[in-house]
């Protein structure tokens, strides 16, 4: 089932480069469970990968000390559920790639985070208002992850779900208060959510992979999670006196590997040395 | 009016019982703000099960000027010091 | 250092005879080893040096995060950009606990940062260095960290009561910085040959930017005695520079690096290595805001600080309405 492979790392020595890893597509056969799975765990691995980078780039520049050190906090929650997510997915491929060769080796294609997560980061606002969107989808997707059937899954969802359990209540409670703070903190969090109401709707639209994990019983059906997105994100709105779009569009793509511009200038920052050194060890 | 958040000082109760120790400051809006804050600041490395905020202008404090008056008659009363009695050594570790 | 030619009001010690009998009480205070407190009675110029000495410790430790911070979108794999990120978080956290142990003086950490950012209070020459390619990051935690080890470890035993207790904090949280940072840089000092040619200018570029942290020579600074005095300062800046030196070379040489240059040599005699010093020219100049870096690294923080005020004044907003709603409840 598993298809030849090019070259994979296999370097032992610390004082040599390794050779170089393919950055080509999964050898992996599209419809069937292992590249269903592999699938399932890279648009979850590629959505804390790419927002936690996102939310890294405010490192020394937020408004005041106390959030510099919040936010790296999450960063830092972000990128360890990647290693997980990510390393889980190499497992699954069977090819040899780590956790590493995923995250800095594939282009844009073969990236299947959804779009919300690569927008850029905006003022402060449209940071947390992009934080508390992706939030309150991310803690009930990971509860649900809980009850996977398949272990190993199971048992990262539940590491990552006490994280994101305190990265809800804290990005809910900021958009509250400055939803109903200033006039001009007002203005920007309306603001900031209507840039990013569109880029919703992808969570919880779902493709054939998704249907057939969600049949195996493996990850929820994305849609299953949107009655509970709709009631805590209307009730948070409400008590930040925000008001949710009327515009019912979904962007879609990012979950097949249809990307905005913004992923590839992300990609060409986070990947260069492993680009431009190959086979170094870092 | 100053918009600074107001300074809070934070303690900590770590996990194996002791009582809440003050180990720093920091500022923050409100209680449950500086409560977050104090997680995310003074508990990074594991520090801390419970924490205590309390805003620093409402800390009423000892007056060094009255060290004298206030402590020194504890120096004098040595004998709430274990040391103070003498227990042969035949009875043990006491 | 990360407080560098901190001035005290006056040049020279105050004398013994000169000074009142709450002055004298003081200094018996501070000869005895007894840390100075919060509200205990403070010579006024005591209090403005120290306010000078840990705001501009703080102001570094702030400040700082940007030359490291420059490399996280570009750490190399998750696990460096993870002991990365939670490094520079860390300065971030000693910035904070340093502006906490200021304000128990009676100065606020706004005013503090108004003062730095209309260039009336500095930070570290050091960080108006770039880091230029990923070597430098590991040199930073290694090399600069390291300097400022060496003289955060002296502080310690500081005078002030809230500083030196900021110091042990710090310390301890320290030492797992100059260690990631020796080990990232020991994989490109043993790595491919463009890695090794990275660590090579890496040191080479830092080395004498690390050793102006510790200050021009105390021989030439009119302020070093009253501080010593005052145990504001407990090591002078060239036993400091020393001992980092000592400590470095035999660091070096495991790596199997050039020494970054030609003046280093073992002298039996003094039991110590021999080194040039730097180019003191350059070091003012940096001090005078004609650094590499210097006009970015105060745009920076000046623009985080200013688009910030919204968020600052929001958070602050929405605290006084909620507590007089809930006053207007009860």
């Amino acid at each position: 089932m598993v298809a030849p492979v090019p070259e994979v790392r296999l370097a032992t020595n610390a004082n040599m480069a390794g050779p170089v890893v393919f950055t080509g597509q999964t050898p992996l056969t599209p419809g069937t469970p292992e590249h269903d799975l592999f699938t399932g765990l890279t648009r979850l691995g590629d959505n804390t990968l790419i927002l936690g980078h996102r939310v890294s780039e405010w490192c020394g520049h937020s408004p005041i000390l106390e959030e510099d050190i919040a936010l790296a906090n999450m960063a830092l929650d972000l990128i360890g559920q990647t290693q997980l997510w990510l390393g889980l997915a190499g497992a699954v491929e069977g090819a040899g790639r780590t956790a590493d060769d995923l995250a800095f080796l594939r282009d844009g294609w073969d990236f299947s985070n959804i779009l919300l997560v690569e927008r850029p980061n905006g003022d402060f606002g449209q940071t947390l208002m992009r934080q508390f969107l992706f939030d309150a989808w991310h803690q009930p997707m990971l509860k649900a992850l809980e009850g996977s059937a398949d272990a190993r899954v199971a048992e990262i969802a539940a590491k990552a779900g006490k994280e994101v359990a305190y990265h809800v209540e804290r990005s809910a409670d900021l958009v509250i208060r400055l939803g109903d703070g200033t006039e001009e903190s007002h203005t920007r969090m309306q603001r900031a959510l209507d840039a990013l109401w569109t880029y919703c709707g992808e969570m919880f639209i779902g493709d054939a992979i998704d249907a057939r994990l969600a049949a195996a019983g493996i990850m929820p059906a994305p849609e299953s999670l949107r009655p509970g997105w709709d009631a805590l994100v209307g009730e948070v709105l409400a008590e930040a006196t925000l008001t949710p779009p009327a515009n019912p569009y979904a962007h879609t793509g990012g979950k097949q590997g249809k990307h905005t511009e913004h992923l590839g200038h992300l990609l060409t920052s986070m990947q260069w040395l492993q680009r431009a050194y190959p086979g170094a060890k870092w | 009016m100053s918009n600074e958040w107001p300074l809070w000082e934070v303690f900590i109760r770590g996990q194996h019982g002791l009582n809440h120790r003050h180990v720093g400051s920091l500022h923050a809006p409100d209680a449950e703000l500086a409560i977050r804050h104090a997680r995310d600041v003074y508990t990074r490395r594991n520090e801390g099960v419970s924490i205590w905020v309390v805003k620093s202008a409402e800390i009423a404090a000892s007056d060094p000027n009255e060290k004298g008056p206030l402590f020194e008659p504890s120096n004098s009363k040595v004998y709430r010091h274990p040391t103070f009695y003498d227990i042969p050594d035949e009875v043990g570790h006491m | 250092m990360y407080a560098q030619m901190i001035k005290t009001a006056h040049s020279g010690v105050h004398k013994r005879e000169d000074m009142t009998e709450q002055e004298r009480a003081f200094q018996d205070r501070i000869d005895a080893g007894e840390k100075i407190e919060p509200r205990d009675w403070m010579p006024d110029d005591y209090r403005a040096t120290l306010i000078r000495q840990i705001g501009q410790h703080a102001h570094s430790e702030v400040v700082g995060q940007l030359p490291e911070g420059n490399w996280i979108t570009r750490a190399p794999t998750l696990e460096r950009k993870a002991i990365l990120l939670a490094k520079v978080q860390d300065e971030a956290g000693h910035g904070l606990y340093l502006y906490s142990a200021a304000e128990t003086l009676g100065e606020s950490r706004d005013e503090l940062v108004r003062l730095l950012h209309e260039g009336r209070m500095k930070y570290s020459s050091i960080f108006n260095y770039p880091t230029l390619n990923w070597a430098d990051i590991g040199a930073v935690g290694w090399l600069v960290d390291g300097a400022a080890i060496v003289n955060q470890v002296a502080l310690q035993r500081t005078s002030y009561g809230p500083y030196s207790r900021a110091m042990v904090r710090i310390c301890k949280e320290e030492s797992f910085h100059a260690r990631q940072g020796y080990s990232a840089f020991m994989a490109m000092a043993l790595g491919t040959p463009e890695q090794k040619r990275m660590a090579q200018d890496a040191l080479n570029r830092m080395w004498f930017p690390c050793l102006m942290m510790f200050g021009p020579s105390d021989k030439d600074s009119v302020h070093s005695e009253q501080s010593m005095a005052w145990k504001i300062k407990v090591a002078t800046n060239d036993e400091l520079r020393q001992k980092y030196v000592d400590q470095t070379i035999p660091q070096i040489e495991y790596l199997g690096l050039d020494l970054p240059e030609a003046g280093i040599v073992w002298n039996e005699a003094r039991g110590h290595y021999d080194f040039d010093m730097p180019d003191w020219s350059e070091f003012f100049n940096v001090l005078k805001g004609n650094g590499p870096c210097n006009s970015d690294r105060m745009a920076d923080r000046v623009n985080a600080w200013e688009d910030g005020a919204w968020f600052r004044d929001g958070l602050m907003a929405h605290a006084r309405k909620a507590r007089a709603r809930k006053m207007a409840a009860e």
